[in-house]
């Protein structure tokens, strides 16, 4: 969010900053003087007090004069456009890489140690660069307090924007490029943490984050892979329908799918499961779309689906 | 001429030709008639956008579920988008005051190529049939936004290619009607008529044109690649196939942001023929405002890229074409400066065109500057996709060419129908629309500045207050858009006859009878060498 408070938020702020403040200062003195001196001519100039015109063709002196200035004054508003996003083309070489991935509808994070989050945990006063992984559509990472945007395009090979946060505190981020259905409801967040707490957040792997280190129950491992993923932008726990169905009592349950041209009964196992995160589109449950959701293949291990399938079984 | 003796006395509303009722409408090869099958057909169109549009606002008055779920109101943005700028605003003022107008304007009794005239109306409606059969049948209503941008809108519905297919005959009606002005303006000029004594509504619609034949072209490669990707799988914009999605948004913006220009250029026109007319006064720097309309037409060819400036161009290629957006705001800058000094020392007479003028000026100012923020690269990384843009482009399009639209039709309308509007309530009107738009889009400004992303179903409390007060403007727009409306409607049949020129103007559509006869002129115009459209002394 754009506020005062949170100015100095990142490294391009005061460029970014400035350039608005050129660019909108210089409009609105533009605005308001040929609104005024418009205003001004229509009551002057009115027939009841001017009832005779004074035919004037114009003036080529004029002419040039309101060439000239205005394109003066576009050159110096495209020099600080120019200067504010400069910097932002090239990251430096000792910035922490972090891979940001974005699907329908949710972004996740994964740092270089393997640690893959939901929100974006930085250190303070550390260039960062986030290398933009889209993994279906078009989406847009917008960061609007660090004055950062970089649309995230699928297949695109060196995607990437960077930063330095330099406040600590918790900021908003959106995905700006429309992405479907649940478009307005992908967003995150990114906290910036001194860099002393963020060192012990990195290297703790107790809390908050899926990781390798496994040392609670395989069902809440699952659940916490799933928010990650961002499983529940789509599938609700409670029986709420959205775009794919509710995961309420689905273990063991009969659902009827579509394959290919024909309806039939499965029941919910284990095979299934699998099936469904690898090849979402090979059985449709009756009443919904496909294409929709795309494979996780490559993204989910076999560790990762079983802890995913002991989780599914406690949602009752 | 005999056939002159046989509709003497009858003007174009009223004589018979070889069909009868509708018949004699819809195959009429007249340009007036042509022009008011557009109006019809486009106020319809806009009437239903308007309907889409708020009902958007109406959702969007509350976080959370309003009055719809998430997939119709992405639905009903894009359909909104589709018959907004395809249906209503492309064709716009060429269409409807092009045709009924120019020929006129210009001392000819029609358009070059009356039937060709005739047949662009026909693939307009085509054009509109296919987009909304695309859009309505199938396996749902799209939901991709306006721009159809891949891979999304491969993934969804299968309805793009017949989409695209409407776009093209839509824009194969536009290709025609450029072709034909633009042979009706070179040759069938009447004795006298010197480019430069040519109204500027006429250099607008010539310089419009010229992009509506070039640009418009490129709708039609897009289609093709589009088959060849959807028919035989070749991958040229769906990265699962190997093709490139921002591909897809260059060749989109090639053709949609020159475009923008088919929407601003003729409204430019318009206003330069009203403030003139209702200043009593020369136009200021006719030479100025014609080279800067040319340099609109040639210079909005070359920025199609400032709409990618986050999509991951080179670094070379962005500032190239952040260069060139600030160089074409310029050639708009001098048009208002001239409008404005042709206002100085007039003899203001202040009728409902004048206020419409007057206004758009103002919104068009709004407009162009708040395009300067997103044309400089810093600031446009900040908002663009979010609601500034939506706020910049609904003062462009909508106050610009919408604003314009509404002046021209109080302006022309005594001359169209032979009856005058009820002034007092035509103002009212306007005042209403005024207001409603300024309530309507100047909070997107402030909420895109706060960071608050445009196609949003949904939006976190902070954005709030911004999305009440648009809503609020929504319904007063709404209110003044009615009231407008009414008025013209009841005044077409019950209006007190008007004069042949009840704004004292100069330029030859006021020298014939209101309306005009069938042939436009009794014998044709001459212009002396002290004619001339701006010519009141």
């Amino acid at each position: 969010m754009y506020s005062s408070e949170i100015t100095k938020a990142s490294n391009f702020v005061q460029g970014v900053d400035t350039a608005f403040l050129v660019i909108m200062g210089i409009s609105f003195l533009f605005l308001i003087g040929l609104t005024v001196v418009m205003l001004v001519f229509i009551f002057k100039y009115n027939k009841k007090k001017n009832p005779k015109a004074t035919q004037i063709e114009g003036s080529t002196k004029l002419e040039i004069i309101w060439t000239v200035i205005p394109f003066l004054i576009t050159m110096l508003m495209f020099y600080y456009g120019w200067a504010g996003w400069k910097p932002m083309q090239r990251a430096p070489k000792d910035a922490m890489e972090i891979t940001a991935y974005g699907r329908m509808w949710n972004f996740s994070f994964e740092y270089e140690n393997g640690r893959r989050t939901d929100t974006l945990f930085l250190p303070k006063d550390q260039p960062v660069k986030l290398n933009l992984v889209a993994m279906d559509v078009l989406h847009s990472l917008y960061i609007p307090a660090f004055r950062v945007k970089q649309d995230m395009v699928p297949g695109k090979k060196d995607n990437f924007m960077w930063f330095e946060p330099q406040k600590v505190g918790t900021y908003e981020l959106f995905c700006a490029e429309y992405c479907g259905l649940q478009h307005s409801y992908m967003y995150t967040y990114v906290e910036v943490m001194e860099d002393s707490a963020f060192q012990s957040w990195i290297t703790d792997t107790t809390s908050v984050a899926a990781s390798v280190a496994e040392i609670e129950s395989p069902a809440a491992t699952g659940k916490r892979i799933m928010q990650n993923i961002g499983c529940f932008a789509c599938h609700t726990l409670d029986g709420t329908k959205l775009v794919g169905p509710s995961f309420k009592g689905i273990w063991g349950e009969e659902q009827t799918v579509q394959t290919g041209r024909e309806k039939r009964q499965v029941t919910v196992d284990e095979d299934y499961i699998r099936k469904s995160i690898y090849e979402p589109n090979a059985d449709v449950v009756d009443g919904y779309n496909k294409g929709l959701m795309v494979s996780y293949e490559g993204q989910l291990s076999d560790d990762d689906i079983n802890n995913i399938i002991e989780y599914l079984k406690t949602v009752k | 001429m005999h056939t002159t003796n046989a509709v003497n006395g009858a003007n174009y509303l009223t004589y018979q030709g070889k069909y009868k009722g509708l018949l004699g409408w819809i195959f009429s090869t007249d340009h007036k008639r042509i022009g008011l099958l557009y109006l019809y057909s486009i106020a319809t169109m806009f009437a239903t956008g308007v309907l889409l549009g708020l009902a958007m606002k109406f959702e969007l008055l509350a976080p959370g579920k309003t009055i719809m779920d998430a997939q119709t109101y992405n639905a009903t943005f894009t359909v909104h988008g589709v018959i907004m700028i395809f249906m209503v605003v492309v064709p716009g003022l060429p269409a409807v005051f092009g045709n009924l107008m120019m020929p006129i304007m210009i001392g000819a009794k029609d358009v070059a190529f009356p039937k060709l005239n005739l047949l662009s109306w026909w693939l307009y409606i085509a054009g509109v049939v296919l987009v909304l059969c695309a859009l309505l049948f199938g396996s749902g209503t799209p939901d991709t936004g306006w721009t159809f941008y891949a891979p999304y809108s491969f993934k969804t519905g299968t309805n793009l290619l017949p989409a695209v297919f409407g776009a093209f005959v839509l824009g194969f009606s536009s290709i025609l009607t450029g072709l034909n002005f633009l042979v009706t303006i070179h040759r069938l000029r009447c004795p006298g008529m010197k480019w430069t004594k040519l109204p500027l509504f006429v250099w607008t619609l010539y310089g419009t044109a010229w992009i509506q034949l070039l640009a418009t072209p490129v709708v039609g490669i897009t289609l093709v690649l589009v088959a060849l990707e959807r028919v035989f799988g070749v991958g040229v914009f769906d990265p699962a196939l190997g093709g490139d999605p921002v591909l897809y948004q260059h060749l989109f913006w090639i053709y949609s942001h020159p475009a923008v220009y088919i929407m601003i250029l003729p409204a430019m026109g318009a206003i330069s023929e009203i403030i003139p007319t209702f200043s009593q006064k020369h136009i200021f720097g006719y030479k100025a405002i014609i080279a800067s309309t040319l340099a609109i037409a040639f210079v909005g060819y070359l920025v199609w890229g400032h709409h990618m400036f986050t999509a991951g161009m080179s670094g070379t290629a962005q500032y190239y074409f952040s260069l060139l957006t600030f160089i074409v705001a310029i050639p708009s800058a001098i048009k208002v400066f001239n409008w404005i000094s042709t206002m100085y020392k007039g003899s203001i007479n202040i009728q409902t065109p004048f206020y419409w003028a007057v206004s758009f000026i103002f919104v068009f100012m709004v407009g162009g500057l708040s395009g300067l923020v997103l044309g400089a690269l810093a600031t446009d990384i900040y908002v663009h996709d979010t609601a500034f843009v939506v706020a910049h482009f609904h003062y462009i399009v909508f106050g610009g060419t919408g604003f314009a639209f509404f002046a021209a039709m109080h302006y022309w309308f005594p001359k169209i129908f032979g009856r005058m509007y009820d002034k007092a309530w035509a103002n009212i009107g306007w005042l209403v629309f005024f207001i409603g738009f300024l309530a309507l889009y100047s909070p997107m400004f402030y909420l895109g500045m706060m960071g608050m992303p445009r196609r949003y179903y949904d939006y976190l409390e902070e954005f709030h207050g911004g999305n009440i007060l648009s809503t609020l403007g929504s319904w007063v727009l709404v209110t003044g858009f009615i009231i407008i409306v009414v008025n013209l409607v009841r005044s077409a049949r019950k209006g007190p006859p008007a004069e042949m020129n009840p704004w004292h103007s100069k330029t030859l559509e006021w020298t014939v009878t209101s309306p005009p006869p069938v042939l436009n002129f009794e014998k044709e115009p001459v212009l002396g060498e002290k004619d001339g459209p701006y010519n009141y002394d």
